[in-house]
């Protein structure tokens, strides 16, 4: 008999209260820890997303919203086509308050049959870009070169290997950072790249819906603005000087998601407060009424030699290993959990996910662990005094 | 070691009446003696061990070990010298549910970090129990349990033993072997003081004291302090 072994003793032979106290720590954990890694993810994929995109303006053709939504394409990557004269980044590049500008030029087949998978190809300027290379996570050397291509995380595809477009082998140079947006799904490739994949899906009698050629067209232009520039002004100037175009500030898409992210985080964050507390308040109840039927047992432990301190620590281990236990359980449950279906979420939420790394998912997990184990520990402190502090005595007397 | 108690007064509240457990009680004990304190239920019996014992704090008066009055020390040092001094055989159920027969009475041993199974061994057998140590409370009658309670108090051989109606529950052949196990303490040195309505235990007292209303109305075999005896260390 070690001294150490008696609080596992007492839960051991409390099946009932150990696992009622359990199951208590377990919710307080899932619902922090779930609650948390959902609000995370979807502010890391609202800012993940801001920060990929990095221009402040977006110009695309007039009325391109009208075919397709912005945010299909940058949320969801639903595959958009729309197209203006290539002479625009000219132009534009003449207006006051610009510091950079990229364009983009989207390739969209009228099938699925075109490649190894659906994707959206992007043909970008390597030398103007500044929105696609700073997330390269696997770098290239040198410049892509024709047939070679950049893939977006969430493409399978590995750096080296090749991915088959309209029958031409293209070699993957390079892989981005996750986005946990629908640019994940997309491969960017030269406009050279793209001029032959068009002419190769004429080869294979593959209808694309981009009928012009990158050398005339491009479908989107990235704008930076200078510091300080006023970018609503921006974007008005850009409106109405340049006839056949719309200038969107990309804080504009963003509002809307933002909007709802942060509908959707205070209801999550509300969830996250409210059932931890009543699960604290449940447990701290749970454990006033255990040491009400425990004062006979902590009586007779006082006649054998313990002190009020070790009667105290006796009672707060207990309830750190109950808390501890359920705590852990709750994390593993809940990563187990949500972790797997990020993806559903996104497709649900249609906001854009992007969960924490396993290192920042972890230090969350043991903070909720730490949270859990202060929770049980206060919420047993009442119960460790009240039965530290009872008149040994007294119920020695009257037996109760 | 000579235990005293003086003056020792103990009033409590019950409800809206002013209740004197104890009123002016003078006690001596020694090592080495068997003392019986007996007196109808409500007399102050349980409350003068408890006091005694270091369990219940006096309104009035001090409890001295030697010349030191233990009510003066920190509950910390007080605890440790219950553990190491002082064996109690509680009135009632006292068996600890969660643990065994054989954990139960090496706990008290286990609280002053010494091992002392074999000696266990040999408390089960001296209370009849050995058949019984690894199962738990729920498992023992009335009788074993008190048993029990027995052999835990003895389990680090304490130099005062302090038996609230040690013979309750039990038949009268586990009665006598209960008493004679007592008087065995004392004969190996220790104080110890039952408290009983039992009048088979007033066979094997050395000094009898009758209690009534709070207060110590008669003492059989009183003697003065300097004649005791060493309590054993």
């Amino acid at each position: 008999m070690k001294l150490r072994d008696l609080p596992a003793a007492d839960l051991c032979r409390k099946p009932i209260r150990t696992a009622v106290l359990t199951v208590i720590a377990v919710v307080l954990s899932a619902a922090a820890f779930g609650g948390q890694l959902i609000v995370i993810s979807l502010q890391r994929g609202l800012d993940s997303l801001e920060q990929r995109l990095g221009a402040d303006i977006i110009v695309l053709p007039e009325g391109a919203e009208n075919k397709v939504d912005l945010k299909n394409i940058l949320l969801q990557g639903t595959p958009g086509y729309f197209y203006m004269d290539k002479s625009i980044t000219d132009r534009l590049a003449e207006i006051d308050g610009i510091e950079k500008l990229s364009a983009q030029y989207f390739l969209v087949s009228a099938n699925a049959e075109c490649c190894t998978v659906q994707v959206q190809i992007i043909g970008f300027d390597e030398d103007s870009d500044f929105t696609v290379k700073p997330w390269l996570k696997e770098a290239y050397d040198g410049r892509l070169n024709t047939n070679e291509i950049i893939v977006g995380a969430g493409l399978s595809t590995r750096v080296g290997h090749t991915l088959k477009l309209y029958g031409v082998e293209c070699k993957a140079v390079g892989k981005l950072e996750k986005t946990g947006t629908g640019l994940d799904t997309a491969i960017y490739a030269s406009d050279e790249t793209v001029r032959g994949l068009i002419k190769a899906s004429a080869k294979q009698g593959i209808a694309v819906l981009s009928k012009q050629s990158p050398e005339d067209v491009v479908s989107s232009v990235y704008i930076k603005a200078k510091d300080g520039a006023d970018i609503d002004m921006l974007a008005a100037k850009i409106n109405t000087e340049i006839d056949g175009t719309q200038a969107v500030r990309t804080r504009s898409v963003m509002t809307e998601t933002a909007d709802r992210l942060n509908v959707i985080s205070k209801s999550i964050t509300t969830l996250t407060v409210a059932v931890p507390v009543l699960a604290a308040v449940i447990m701290f109840a749970a454990f006033y009424l255990i040491s009400n039927e425990r004062k006979r047992e902590f009586a007779v432990l006082r006649t054998i030699g313990f002190s009020r301190s070790g009667l105290s620590r006796l009672v707060l281990t207990e309830a750190l290993i109950t808390a501890g236990a359920g705590g852990i359980a709750g994390v593993i449950l809940t990563a187990a959990a949500v972790l797997p279906f990020v993806g559903v979420i996104e497709q649900k939420t249609a906001l854009p996910v992007l969960a924490p790394k396993v290192s920042e998912t972890a230090a969350y997990g043991a903070a909720v662990v730490v949270i859990v184990l202060l929770t049980g520990s206060l919420s047993a402190a009442l119960s460790a005094y009240k039965l530290s502090h009872i008149d040994t005595g007294k119920i020695l007397r009257e037996g109760c | 070691m000579l235990i005293s108690a003086k003056s020792i007064g103990i009033c409590y509240r019950k409800k809206d009446r002013r209740i004197k457990a104890l009123d002016g009680v003078e006690i001596s004990l020694c090592g080495g003696e068997l003392t019986v304190i007996t007196g109808r239920s409500g007399s102050g019996k349980t409350t003068l061990i408890n006091v005694l014992a270091g369990l219940l704090a006096p309104n009035e008066g001090q409890v001295y070990y030697d010349d030191t009055s233990i009510y003066n020390a920190g509950d910390k040092q007080l605890s440790s010298f219950r553990n190491k001094n002082i064996g109690y055989i509680p009135q009632g159920q006292s068996a600890l549910a969660n643990l065994t027969v054989m954990q139960n009475i090496l706990l008290p041993a286990a609280l002053a970090k010494e091992n002392k199974q074999e000696f266990a061994e040999y408390l089960l057998g001296a209370v009849g129990l050995e058949k019984l140590k690894n199962a738990y409370p729920e498992e023992l009658s009335g009788g074993e349990l008190r048993r029990l309670a027995a052999a835990r108090a003895l389990i680090n051989s304490p130099s005062v033993i302090f038996a609230d109606e040690p013979t309750n529950d039990l038949d009268d052949d586990n009665a006598s072997m209960m008493l004679k196990l007592l008087k065995a303490q004392s004969k190996r040195g220790a104080a110890v003081i039952i408290v009983t309505h039992d009048s088979t235990a007033l066979d094997f007292a050395d000094r009898i004291f009758h209690m009534s209303d709070g207060r110590i109305i008669t003492k059989e075999n009183e003697h003065e302090n300097t004649l005791c005896r060493p309590l054993v260390s």
